[in-house]
């Protein structure tokens, strides 16, 4: 170890490939949790099968079909401004990461609705309607606000993050060499994707 | 995944946009899929569709087709040990019911 330090490099140290490693394991470390969170959903699907069905066409197929759109299309805009990055394009850059900031929002805004519009209705674990229902359709509920409820909070933690990597490009401190702290923030905002694709389909579609 | 990683080394404009409709379609698929009644199999048209559109934004947009070999090896040895523990899971949860 003390011949390591004798010829420590006067240049800045630097892994990409390390770092965005590091970004991989933590990303699967979050399929780990919200996969516990979809174990949980498949074991009460199978066994209130028929609450489940009837709770959840009480979603709007609509609105969750509108959202999974500007999902992938945010998560495009990221891998484009990435690609940007990496041609020097640094205006196109900073424009593709701001659109995709808008369509978190956007998502942001339609989950507001939709969880206003429950709410409103007395839909809300713990409320007098709710505690009404048949368990199915309680646990549908409460899986629904924990499991979109954790996912949106993802999505406001990937807002933050391409905010202050606008913030970087702006400065400098991300460019067309040195762009490792984008590609980490696109890929969390994928994982962010992936997780609403099998969200999607199971809680708006077929249960 | 027989391509070489030089003729993915690079996705273009193009490329990106190209997978982005083809996910887009997906999702059309998926909800039309909804529609129809599949009855038992409905479960597992979706999440083999979910599972595809996934696969194309952990290669493509994440760029795991261009990492290196051992890179991916890492990526994928952590996904399969997740998988194989969700499916003791529900193993346990199928023959310990009773």
């Amino acid at each position: 170890m003390a011949t390591e330090n004798a010829i420590a490099h006067h240049d800045e140290h630097r892994d990409d490939e390390g770092s965005r490693i590091g970004m991989w394991l933590f990303l699967v470390t979050e399929l780990l949790l919200f996969g516990g969170m979809f174990f949980v959903f498949a074991v009460y699907k199978y066994v209130h099968y028929d609450a489940f069905h009837l709770a959840s066409k009480e979603l709007s197929a609509l609105v969750g079909t509108i959202n999974t759109i500007v999902l992938l299309t945010s998560s495009l805009t990221i891998a484009l401004s990435i690609k940007a990055m990496e041609d020097g394009r640094k205006t196109l850059s900073l424009v593709l990461q701001s659109t995709t900031l808008v369509f978190a929002l956007v998502f942001l805004v339609n989950k507001y609705f939709e969880w206003s519009a429950k709410i409103s209705h007395g839909t809300y674990p713990g409320s007098e309607e709710m505690m009404s229902r048949p368990n199915g359709e309680i646990l549908f509920f409460g899986l629904y606000y924990v499991m979109t409820g954790l996912h949106a909070l993802h999505v406001i933690v990937g807002l933050i993050i391409i905010a202050v990597m606008i913030l970087f490009t702006v400065r400098g401190s991300i460019d067309r060499d040195r762009h490792v702290h984008l590609v980490n923030a696109g890929l969390y905002w994928h994982l962010v994707d992936v997780i609403w694709i099998f969200l999607f389909p199971l809680f708006y579609l077929i249960a | 995944m027989a391509n070489s990683e030089q003729e993915h080394a690079h996705i273009g404009y193009g490329g990106y946009t190209l997978i982005w409709l083809g996910l887009l379609a997906l999702t059309a698929l998926t909800v039309t899929a909804a529609g129809v009644n599949l009855g038992n199999v409905a479960v597992a048209v979706t999440i083999l569709i979910a599972t595809v559109k996934s696969y194309l934004v952990a290669t493509i947009f994440m760029h795991l087709k261009i990492e290196s070999r051992l890179f991916r090896v890492v990526v994928y040895a952590a996904i399969f040990f997740i998988v194989v523990s969700i499916i003791l899971l529900f193993s346990d949860y199928t023959f310990l019911r009773e």
